[in-house]
């Protein structure tokens, strides 16, 4: 064992306690949430509520999840969680996959890998991209929330960069036996990349939950609003003439400080509880996508 | 020997089509919609029916007394975003690597990253109730140290440096993993040496772990070139209200406002077209330097 210096024993415990500190500042206030969440009306308004609820009660969260609004836009959430993922993923797979072969092979490649690049360098804005979905018809349906965005050029960069360090001859060797590109792909390269598909994956399930500004400008009814568009309306807009009038009687119950809290807390419950799970897929994903050959 | 190449490879061709109409749909059509710039676009009458206008959408947006505010206001927030997105994770990174216990450095990097998987919205909410001059809980303990309550988010001497905190807050994590990452990569042979010849921990610091970590900040300070006009939509949309446009409105709020709820397409999408031409410029010098400086490929 080395002998620590006495400054470097200082050091030593400075940069614990700042570095512990600087933990629970991204923390806390999600808990501090929480509380106020869980905390009566009176103590809320008081500014009472630390990181302990004060006159713990339950009524806020009874409020937001018997809203019928609340409970419709969770379920646009978990089509377009369903349906964009699944459509996401397939696409990223079957886009990386000819990208990932070298000129050599498949030679319109890096036209066609430049053709998707060029979509994140530059893009028509706002205006005209609402527009065009728009004119094909999406307005107020489900699949403008899925189609528009399925194809998620840095998802395929990711994936098409994990696919060039598995050794070529696994696939030699599949068509040696006769399997043709199709199953390769699904056969061995599917199967051999599925860290790296369930850190993509991930990604694409929390991006769809975080999504509220489609939502927000290509609904034009609020009962189509995802969860994320809806609590966008709710939180931050305060957006009062849209509720009805025994709700506003229940409201006047509820202060409007516990039940945001309440509504906040519920929409990042389930990021919260994947992300202690999964966030070692993040960290290898984050590592592959960023450090590579 | 083409007939050939072909049947070998349609396979792939195939694989990729739906990807190309998607993409041509939604990405390459809206580029042709910038025509709208050039317009006094009508929805009803589409891009072909409606009448063009030359430059006078662009003349109409930089005539606003408000614009050059705008722009300011995009460039300096971003800019500060940028600056504290560099120094804040580097740091974070260089302390985190000083801690040998598994336990406390594998529970601070699980804590400091958590804040970027929540949206804005959610973020918004919290940070509206946190930073709320009446009830919320930073004045309160501000109080305690006798400072009077301040209106972070109303006030427009606070406003843009808030959104820097909270954005750094936010983000500082994730990039602090990608740092750590590379320090990962340091030969600790390096180290080794460099303690036999009697170097501090200072030292070893300044002349290891930062020259080690160089390739990677290179990397990343000349790719964050390419956001100089994102100023970050989504936070600012969630943070701001009439009260502060005058120091936090930025280009896409205004793009919003003026064509999505001003109806204005033509002059929203001319403001979009100049945003997009600017940031293309940079993140064409921003790529060429990270390829000259750190042989970065994007694929």
């Amino acid at each position: 064992m080395q002998r620590i210096s006495a400054s470097r024993r200082v050091f030593l415990i400075f940069n614990y306690v700042f570095l512990i500190g600087v933990g629970l500042l991204c923390l806390l206030p999600i808990i501090h949430i929480l509380a106020v969440s869980l905390s009566s009306r009176g103590a809320a308004t008081a500014g009472a509520v630390g990181l302990w609820p004060v006159d713990l009660t339950w009524s806020s969260y009874q409020y937001v999840l018997t809203k019928p609004q609340f409970l419709t836009s969770m379920g646009v959430t978990a089509q377009r969680v369903v349906l964009g993922t699944s459509l996401s993923m397939f696409l990223t797979l079957i886009i990386a996959y000819p990208l990932s072969k070298e000129a050599r092979v498949f030679q319109l490649r890096t036209f066609y890998a430049w053709f998707f690049v060029f979509t994140t360098l530059f893009s028509g804005g706002l205006i005209p991209w609402y527009m065009t979905v728009r004119d094909t018809g999406l307005i107020d349906s489900i699949w403008a929330l899925v189609i528009p965005g399925a194809v998620p050029v840095f998802n395929v960069i990711l994936l098409l960069n994990f696919f060039r360090g598995l050794p070529k001859e696994l696939e030699e060797s599949c068509f040696m036996d006769g399997g043709s590109y199709w199953s390769s792909l699904w056969r061995i390269y599917a199967p051999l990349s599925l860290p790296a598909m369930a850190t993509v994956t991930l990604f694409t399930i929390v991006g769809h939950w975080n999504s509220w500004f489609d939502g927000l400008i290509l609904m034009n009814t609020p009962e189509k609003y995802p969860l994320s568009s809806y609590l966008q309306t709710v939180i931050v807009q305060e957006n009062l003439n849209k509720i009805s009038a025994d709700q506003a009687a229940m409201l006047a119950d509820v202060s409007n400080r516990t039940f945001k809290a309440a509504q906040i807390f519920v929409g990042s419950l389930p990021i919260l509880l994947v992300y202690p799970f999964l966030q070692r897929f993040f960290v290898k994903g984050i590592v592959l996508g960023s450090v590579k050959e | 020997m083409l007939g050939r190449n072909f049947r070998r490879q349609w396979p792939l061709h195939l694989m990729i089509v739906p990807g190309i109409i998607i993409v041509l749909i939604y990405s390459y059509w809206p580029m042709i919609g910038i025509a709208m710039a050039f317009q006094k676009f009508e929805p009803f009458k589409g891009l072909f029916g409606s009448r063009w206008v030359g430059l006078d959408n662009f003349r109409f947006v930089f005539a606003l007394p408000e614009t050059g505010q705008i722009i300011w206001n995009t460039v300096y927030i971003a800019f500060m975003k940028i600056a504290a997105g560099l120094v804040v994770p580097i740091t974070v990174a260089l302390l985190l690597n000083e801690v040998r216990s598994e336990l406390v450095k594998r529970g601070v990097q699980t804590l400091i990253y958590l804040p970027h998987f929540l949206s804005w919205v959610i973020l918004g909410g919290i940070f509206i109730d946190i930073l709320s001059p009446s009830t919320g809980i930073a004045n309160q303990i501000l109080g305690w140290f006798g400072v009077d309550p301040i209106f972070f988010l109303g006030s427009n001497s606070w406003f843009p440096y808030t959104l820097v905190a909270t954005d750094t807050w936010k983000e500082f994590g994730f990039s602090t993993i990608v740092y750590l990452a590379a320090l990962t990569a340091i030969n600790p042979s390096l180290y080794e040496a460099a303690m036999i010849d009697g170097a501090s921990r200072w030292k070893q610091t300044w002349h290891i772990t930062l020259p080690g970590m160089l390739p990677i900040i290179i990397l990343l300070s000349t790719l964050s070139l390419g956001n100089v006009l994102n100023a970050g939509f989504d936070q600012v949309f969630n943070l701001y209200s009439p009260m502060v446009y005058e120091s936090g409105d930025i280009l896409d709020t205004f793009i919003y406002r003026i064509g999505m709820q001003g109806m204005q397409y033509g002059v929203g999408t001319a403001v979009g077209l100049f945003k997009s031409v600017v940031s293309l410029l940079f993140i064409a010098v921003s790529y060429t330097l990270a390829y000259r400086f750190a042989n970065y490929r994007i694929f």
